[in-house]
């Protein structure tokens, strides 16, 4: 009996003429995936994918817990392929599903004929089938409005595919086919959930996180590499350039007005993102901000701070409520280690009652009385660190 | 330090340096005793041997005898020994009364067992941080199975009077078990084992590696004390699993370096404290949080201006190695301070300094400096 397993397409499918390199890159992807674990042939007809393992002895709860986070599958099953034969389709049937039958009262057959010449119609085949499988379980009985299970039947052009329920996928659209982009890693719990919002829709995308040493200390920077790793299985593989922010910020603490300091300090820090996004090539930047959530995140605030740079800033959490945020980020497995107390660069020096609705004119004005930080921020800029994230390497913090 | 001049670790209750003796025995007995301690042939029994001189060595500086005392994997294994297995053998009641500063592997396990249903009494420190043995006495009665303290705090230094509250105990409730967790007091402070009934103590605060620890059970107490391990015949069923005999020749071989030294190390430890106190008192903002009766390798202050993670990682950058508060906390808000009643601006400031023998006066110097250099140039909290 061969086991394989189908991803089926959700947004995707209603592409229209470029669908096909849409395809063509979650091919790529679930290729990646599924590399470390054997020989697999993944091949895609009628917007559903399959992986079929090509080695005995392959691991498919693994192989399926790997796909099942790649974006652009609305849902996945696993499945076994056999003849398309009425006998055989029963008898596999049984032998696939029978243990699991045996578990339920109620259950019901649904068929999809995708492939017309088969003899029996669909309701034929859901009839017989099901009849089959009552005669080999008695204690079942069918219901067709709330079964406990469902056993599903397609045929194909390929063969006959007998498997169990969908199970829900993350959806989106495959990482890589919505452009680049360079993602604000704090070290909190929004600038993941940020990342991992962008790439579901498509976006590729390298990670910038601020370090202000002794203000900020090794740990902060192992949590930041551990937290890139982790939404790596979603993102796949990425950078993470670490920028040494100190003198940048104590220049701003120094030369600035008190209540200004956040709102300057992030459109510094959009500067300096903007660099080193026109350096690999990233089309956008990304930051975790959610509507008033502080004090710089005003819409007065946003506005302030996106004029500092060209690039869209895009903000995939600004309309979420936190609990929101928090959800994705036990989703993505990232909350438990956003959570750790560790000083980030955000929390330095920002004073106690920064002002809420600043304006540009005196964030432009404030700028003019700092000549220096052109300078730092190129300096800063130059010097940071580039740091690989490998999909699959897990960087564990202790 | 005396092993390296450029480096100042003044961390020596996070951990030690393991003392080049002591590495020398462990590296010697993994060579020439390799062989297991329970097997029945020549090596094998050379090997128990070894482990039986071990557990005499560190048996006497605890004032014990070799048949109360067990190897452990750790100070943490040892107390969670001893309180989950006193729940298992002290069936008669309820009631547990521990200090409220504990280190977590109390801490925590007595939570756990308020969560399964003990009556579990945390009592609040003096407010100089030291054990409150009146208030502690007044929750023990007739009910209660168990009353658990540290003897040396971990975060202040401060000595708490155990052994008064281990008699105490007994005058109120004679079949109440006393655990003292010893792991900072171990070749600090004189240990008494009277109306104790499991102690706990910890390699590698004492140049030892980590990895290795012991717990003593009173003999009147060993019979019925049932730990929640089992498996192997080891260690008399109280910890089984194959023994590590080269660390636990290495814990005796620093049991008896330290042994012999205690008074003279006190001596120079003394100097070091009230070199880096006087040093303090050039800084008009300090406050020191470590009580008067407090053990001189401890020293916990806060300076009141700076984020203490801040100086932390400043002073790192400087070769001085100090903490914020328990290593085992990794970073958390410090637990014994909280206890104390501090306001949030002590605890976010406070530092602890601990010394051992090795450290010199440059140590402090370098520290003193730092903090100076730290406390000008690092941004003050508002």
């Amino acid at each position: 009996m061969k086991e394989i397993l189908m991803g089926y397409q959700g947004e995707m499918s209603l592409k229209g003429l470029n669908k096909h390199t849409f395809e063509a890159t979650l091919m790529k992807i679930l290729r990646y995936r599924l590399k470390p674990l054997g020989e697999f042939k993944v091949y895609c007809a009628q917007s559903t994918f399959y992986m079929e393992p090509l080695e005995d002895g392959i691991d498919m709860d693994e192989a399926f817990a790997r796909v099942s986070k790649v974006f652009g599958l609305a849902a996945l099953s696993r499945s076994v392929v056999c003849e398309k034969n009425f006998e055989t389709i029963c008898e596999t049937a049984e032998m696939y599903l029978g243990d699991a039958l045996r578990d339920v009262r109620t259950f019901k057959v649904e068929a999809k004929r995708a492939d017309k010449t088969f003899p029996m119609n669909s309701p034929e085949l859901m009839r017989e089938l099901g009849a089959y499988l009552l005669g080999k379980h008695p204690h079942l009985r069918v219901d067709v409005k709330n079964p406990q299970m469902k056993v599903f039947v397609e045929i194909r052009d390929y063969g006959a595919y007998i498997h169990g329920p969908k199970v829900p996928g993350e959806g989106g659209l495959p990482v890589g086919t919505s452009g680049r982009g360079l993602n604000l890693l704090s070290g909190g719990i929004d600038s993941p959930v940020a990342a991992w919002r962008m790439a579901r829709r498509g976006m590729a995308l390298d990670h910038i996180h601020f370090a202000s040493p002794p203000y900020t200390s090794d740990r902060a920077k192992l949590k930041v590499m551990a937290l890139a790793s982790k939404i790596s299985v979603y993102t796949g593989g990425c950078n993470l350039f670490v920028v040494p922010y100190t003198k940048p910020q104590e220049y701003i603490r120094d030369h600035a007005p008190d209540v200004l300091f956040t709102v300057l300090m992030r459109r510094s820090m959009m500067r300096i993102a903007n660099k080193i996004a026109g350096k690999i090539g990233a089309e956008a930047l990304i930051t975790g901000e959610s509507l008033a959530q502080v004090a710089s995140q005003t819409v007065k605030a946003l506005q302030c701070t996106d004029a500092a740079q060209d690039l869209p800033v895009l903000r995939p959490l600004i309309g979420m409520d936190k609990n929101e945020i928090i959800e994705t980020s036990r989703h993505t497995d990232t909350f438990e280690l956003s959570i750790l107390p560790y000083e980030d660069c955000c929390t330095i020096f920002t004073p106690p009652h920064p002002k809420i609705r600043p304006e540009l004119s005196e964030i432009l004005a404030a700028e003019a009385e700092m000549p220096g930080l052109a300078e730092l921020e190129q300096e800063a800029a130059e010097t940071a660190e580039r740091i690989r994230i490998r999909l699959g390497e897990e960087i564990e913090f202790v | 330090m005396k092993q390296n001049p450029n480096i100042h670790y003044l961390d020596n209750a996070a951990t030690t340096m393991v003392a080049p003796e002591v590495a020398q025995v462990v590296h010697d007995t993994l060579l020439q005793h390799w062989a297991n301690p329970s097997s029945l042939y020549t090596p094998g029994v050379e090997s128990g041997m070894e482990l039986n001189r071990a557990r005499s060595v560190v048996a006497k500086s605890l004032g014990c005898k070799s048949s109360e005392l067990f190897f452990t994997g750790s100070g943490s294994e040892g107390n969670n020994m001893a309180l989950l297995g006193a729940v298992r053998s002290k069936t008669f009641g309820k009631r547990i009364v521990v200090s409220g500063f504990e280190h977590a592997s109390v801490d925590k396990p007595a939570k756990r067992l308020r969560d399964d249903g003990y009556d579990v009494v945390f009592v609040a420190p003096n407010e100089d941080g030291t054990l409150d043995v009146d208030k502690m006495l007044e929750q023990v009665n007739k009910n209660t199975i168990l009353v658990a303290c540290m003897l040396v705090n971990n975060e202040t230094g401060a000595r708490n009077d155990v052994e008064r509250l281990a008699q105490g105990v007994k005058k109120i409730n004679s079949r109440c078990a006393v655990h003292v967790d010893a792991v900072q007091a171990w070749m600090r402070v004189p240990i008494r084992l009277a109306g104790v009934d499991t102690m706990t103590v910890s390699g590698h605060k004492i140049h030892a590696p980590k990895g290795i620890g012991a717990l003593y059970v009173n003999e009147k107490y060993i019979q019925s004390f049932q730990p929640p391990y089992i498996g192997g015949e080891q260690e008399r069923e109280k910890r089984p699993g194959t023994e590590n005999l080269a660390y636990a020749m290495g814990l005796a071989e620093a049991a008896k370096r330290l042994g012999s030294s205690m008074p003279a190390r006190t001596a120079h430890i003394q100097a070091l404290n009230q070199r880096l106190r006087q040093g303090l008192k050039a800084f008009p903002e300090v406050i020191i949080n470590s009580p008067d009766n407090a053990v001189p390798e401890v020293l916990n202050f806060s300076e009141m201006v700076i984020n203490s993670q801040t100086m932390l990682n400043h002073l790192s950058t400087r070769g001085v190695y100090i903490s914020t508060g328990s290593a085992c906390d990794k970073g958390a808000k410090s637990h014994t301070l909280a206890a104390m009643g501090l306001d949030s601006r002590r605890i976010n400031t406070a530092i602890r300094v601990s010394f051992c023998a090795d450290n010199t006066e440059e140590d402090v110097d370098a520290f003193l400096n730092g903090l100076e250099d730290g406390m000008k140039t690092l941004q003050r909290l508002k």
